[in-house]
């Protein structure tokens, strides 16, 4: 492996790649309930708007006096509340499957932009190593030492509360993960001879880390991403809990969790109780894939 | 290992000089110092005289010497909601978390290393199993939602336990906590069960891994050849080998219990300093915000030196190289 | 002279997913008392598997699911999982193969040497403990004991550490040691201070020591009688001066074959061809039959039975009488 060229190897894996990527997979039962739990999630998240019974947040639908009604509840216009209302009348339902949009969203979108950066930072700290790799690794070693949640209140204690906010908090929480999943395979990868061998053709360092290092480091990223997007999605939905995150224009599912809270000692579970077991699910279906790929990819286990 | 001690104070001591640093560059370079040290509802003349006060017409390097000569003797600016000292008003609150953070960690001990050791031992029968799954959904389950969930049903639902506050107080050898009256022992149980549950998970987790590399080894095989009983074997050899890398773990996350702490004070009105820095960061309380970062920076570095000193002790290996 | 140990028809199997691993297969073999016996036989060829089973220790999914083992006329297999931990250790003590991995690296030598005495009798104090332990310590020639006793394993060479393990070993005077390849690990030097440590101690303490490995240059050196295993078979014991001199069996001739030996300088060494069989499919009939110069077509039908030779030895071969070429 260490010696084939990458790009021939490129042209040859997607085909044998897919199918052994899912014969390893598909070993796990659990793992591939996971992913379809997942896959509906996501396609409930982007599609939302469409497949609502309502849309919770047009106020000419909205009635005040349907205000928490139990599970199952219909109202006067014989509109039928699977999962309740909340305080304000909005459906349950609708509430859950526009908050998934954004928490997904959110967690998506921050760890997209952190893989990035994080991914820059870890290739080229390793590859250029010196000082420069000294100073980057020190850097995410302090910050890997304190615990995610006190850096974003940290973050946006300085900065404030919003959206775009709460989104630069998660990724400057998460950056650190990234970097350090990227130079570890890097510094593996670099020393291999196709390294070499592109160094010998002169190859510029933006060509060498791109399109010769990065793909080989792929596998672990994708791992820790998968991951890292579960553990931002319950983080942004502690920080939208707490009132520091999201704002109530965007209503993430930590956020109707926090606005069915006061509810709950008056026995009106439902409007915390569900968008809290749509987050549960979310976030263990992701772990659970993250799980199985890390089994995957890693090389002590290969079969 | 006097020289290993006094070696790793002073490098402790260099990172808190370097935090203190970026926390005066994150409120006074980033953020606006006015907008961040001053009350909001100031009026002008009253902006003024603060900005004087607080040295914030005069050079940066020289507000910096400032802020750290202030810090030295105690002083990190008033509370704008409480009109009080910010360092007072967290050190008054810190017993009620350390004291949650604590029972929490006391919970994950000693159940988490018993369940981790047992799904290491017997990884394949149903118990472990159950272990295992249960450490993942601990893992996975936000500690704020799970706090819901147990106010739910234990306060809610049955009734059992207060969801809410501390409790009454005892004193015992002059610490007063709430875990000397069954009133405080009921009131802490909720908080301190939620605070635990993802440690937990992560103590099962050590201790079940470390249960299964360690038992492989030659020397559990050769103390068992030597006619030791089981109890022995796995009391004395194995724990004490697996306890090392969960003794490192565990002194830094009770830094993230301290951390944590924040979501589930603020679930439970747990009247510690974690509900104090949400209810501050919300009220734009800047000065209980920059107190509470130094603390907490404090803290942190205290406990990596303590768990580097408790783990030479542990570690023969290692304590003999710091002596070299 | 009576045995010791008497091992009859020995059959320890493993059931893996992949199949019944039979790693020992009908093992029978004495112990006199203070005798040194060797068992030789290449990696996997079950030799260790004999030494656990002896003091039940053989790792699951491993069971013994045959035969006895008599220690002093008492069968071991009978024991209760108590009893069986009040054995080792005490009448039967074991040394293993990496003196790096045997010692626990947490513990000081003392507690490891004191819990060994105090585990088979709590009445004796840990004053009495302790200098017993420094004592036997003395014994192996380990210099200034008492000092050492406070020393964890990693300060320790790895000779030394051998050493320290022996004296474990014998801190409760066993009736018999099983030593699994005790001196591989160790350098060359090393290895034969502690080899004739170990014959010294034994014939002053009238131990009977089992000393299993690969090395047959090593036994020939201390055994009084050797067993020659492969696949989860003696195929050939007697005593060690027969053994050596004039091996029966063509895997005994093809291991000292492939020692080499000054008297055969400038010749090619001679070698086995092939490789061991994998115990979960063993050919029906001999299990050396694929690598034997000597088949015939009996081999591959049944494995043969053992043979008693004139001298006194037992062979697994049918073709014991061609092979002779004495």
């Amino acid at each position: 492996m260490a010696t084939t060229n990458p790009r021939n190897l490129s042209e040859q894996m997607p085909a044998s790649g897919f199918k052994k990527f899912w014969a390893d997979y598909s070993e796990s039962p659990l793992a591939v309930a996971a992913l379809i739990v997942f896959l509906t999630i996501l396609f409930i998240a982007i599609f939302a708007p469409f497949i609502s019974p309502t849309n919770p947040y047009d106020l000419a639908t909205v009635d005040i006096m349907n205000s928490r009604l139990p599970p199952g509840s219909e109202d006067f216009s014989g509109n039928l509340f699977i999962l309740g209302t909340d305080g304000a009348g909005r459906d349950m339902l609708s509430s859950i499957f526009y908050g998934l949009r954004v928490s997904l969203g959110v967690g998506a979108f921050s760890g997209l932009v952190a893989l990035v950066f994080g991914a820059i930072m870890g290739l080229s700290a390793a590859y250029f190593g010196g000082r420069y790799e000294t100073l980057v690794m020190r850097v995410v070693d302090i910050q890997l030492s304190f615990p995610s949640i006190l850096m974003a209140l940290v973050i946006l204690a300085i900065f404030g509360k919003g959206v775009e906010k709460t989104i630069i908090a998660l990724i400057l929480v998460q950056w650190a993960y990234y970097a350090r999943a990227a130079r570890a395979s890097a510094l593996v990868e670099k020393n291999k001879e196709y390294v070499e061998a592109a160094k010998c053709l002169a190859l510029s360092d933006r060509r060498i880390i791109l399109s010769h290092i990065t793909p080989n480091c792929m596998a672990p990223l994708i791992v820790v991403g998968t991951l890292q997007t579960a553990h931002a999605i319950s983080l942004e939905a502690t920080l939208s809990f707490l009132g520091l995150g999201l704002p109530i224009t965007e209503p993430s599912l930590g956020l109707l969790i926090g606005n069915g809270f006061e509810f709950m000692y008056s026995g009106d579970y439902w409007i915390s109780i569900f968008p809290g077991v749509a987050l549960l699910i979310t976030i263990v279906s992701i772990n659970l894939v993250g799980d199985q790929l890390r089994d995957i990819f890693n090389p002590r286990l290969q079969r | 290992m006097t020289a290993f001690i006094l070696r790793r104070s002073l490098q402790s001591v260099f990172v808190l000089f370097v935090m203190s640093l970026l926390v005066f560059i994150g409120v006074n370079l980033v953020g606006n110092p006015v907008d961040m040290l001053i009350n909001p509802e100031a009026d002008q003349a009253e902006i003024e005289r603060v900005i004087r006060d607080l040295g914030l017409d005069r050079p940066v390097t020289e507000q910096y010497w400032y802020f750290l000569v202030n810090a030295f003797q105690g002083d990190l600016g008033k509370s704008f909601v409480f009109g009080e000292p910010a360092l007072k008003l967290i050190i008054q609150r810190m017993p009620a978390t350390f004291e949650l953070a604590l029972f929490s960690l006391l919970i994950a001990i000693v159940f988490g290393i018993p369940l981790g050791i047992y799904a290491g031992l017997k990884p394949n029968s149903k118990i472990s199993k159950t272990i295992m799954a249960g450490s993942i959904l601990g893992f996975s389950m936000p500690t704020f939602w799970v706090g819901i969930i147990l106010i739910m049903f234990f306060a809610v639902h049955l009734g059992w336990l207060p969801s809410t506050g501390r409790g009454e107080l005892g004193t015992f050898l002059g610490v007063t906590s709430s875990i000397f009256t069954l009133d405080g022992l009921s009131h802490i149980f909720l908080p301190a069960f939620n605070l635990a549950l993802f440690k937990l998970s992560s103590v099962i987790r050590l201790a079940r891994a470390g249960t299964r590399e360690i038992i492989l080894q030659d020397y559990i095989k050769f103390a068992r050849a030597k006619g030791l009983s089981e109890s022995r074997v796995i009391n004395v050899h194995l724990l004490k080998n697996i306890l090392i890398p969960i003794v490192t773990v565990i002194g830094l996350e009770f830094g993230s219990l301290i951390a944590f702490s924040t979501v589930t004070e603020t679930v439970f009105a747990w009247p510690g300093m974690g509900k104090l820095i949400i209810e501050a960061i919300y009220n734009l309380d800047r000065p209980i915000v920059v107190a509470y970062l130094m603390i907490i920076v404090f803290i942190f570095v205290t406990l990596n030196l303590v768990v580097d000193i408790t783990y030479s002790f542990l570690d023969p290996r290692v304590r003999i190289k710091g002596e070299a | 002279m009576t045995p010791i140990l008497q091992i009859n028809d020995l059959k320890t199997h493993f059931f893996t997913k992949a199949g019944v691993l039979k790693a020992v297969d009908g093992v029978s073999l004495e112990i006199g008392a203070g005798e040194i016996v060797g068992l030789v036989g290449e990696s996997g060829s079950g030799k260790s598997i004999t030494g656990f089973s002896i003091i039940g220790l053989v790792d699951a999914p491993g069971r013994i699911v045959g035969g006895e083992i008599l220690f002093k006329g008492q069968n071991l297999t009978n024991l209760s999982p108590q009893e069986m931990q009040q054995f080792r250790g005490n009448r039967v003590a074991m040394i293993f193969q990496d003196p790096m991995m045997t010692l626990n690296p947490v513990l000081r030598i003392e507690t490891q040497m004191i819990e060994a005495i105090q585990a088979h009798d709590p009445s004796i104090s840990r004053t009495d403990a302790h200098a017993r332990s420094r004592d036997t310590l003395g014994l192996v020639g380990i210099s200034s004991p008492e000092e050492r006793m406070r020393a964890y394993p990693h300060q320790f060479s790895g000779g030394m550490r051998q050493r320290v393990s022996i004296a474990i070993a014998m801190l409760n005077k066993p009736d018999l040691i099983i030593a699994d390849e005790p001196t591989t690990a160790l350098d060359v030097t090393i290895q034969g201070q502690v080899i004739h440590e170990m014959q010294r101690l034994c014939r002053e303490t009238k131990t009977a020591l089992l000393w299993i490995t690969h090395d047959l240059a090593v036994v020939a050196g201390i055994a009084e009688r050797i067993c020659v295993m492969y696949a989860g078979r003696i195929v050939e014991q007697g005593l060690n001066t027969k053994v050596i001199s004039n091996p029966i069996h063509p895997y005994t001739r093809g291991l000292l074959g492939s020692v080499p030996a000054q008297n055969r300088r400038g010749e090619p060494l001679q070698q086995i061809e092939g490789m061991v069989p994998s115990l979960l499919n063993l050919p029906e009939g001999c299990a050396f039959q694929n690598r034997c110069s000597l088949l015939t077509e009996r081999c591959s039908l049944t494995p043969p039975d053992v043979t008693k030779t004139d001298d006194g030895r037992l062979v697994r071969c049918f073709n014991v009488t061609q092979g002779d070429t004495a």
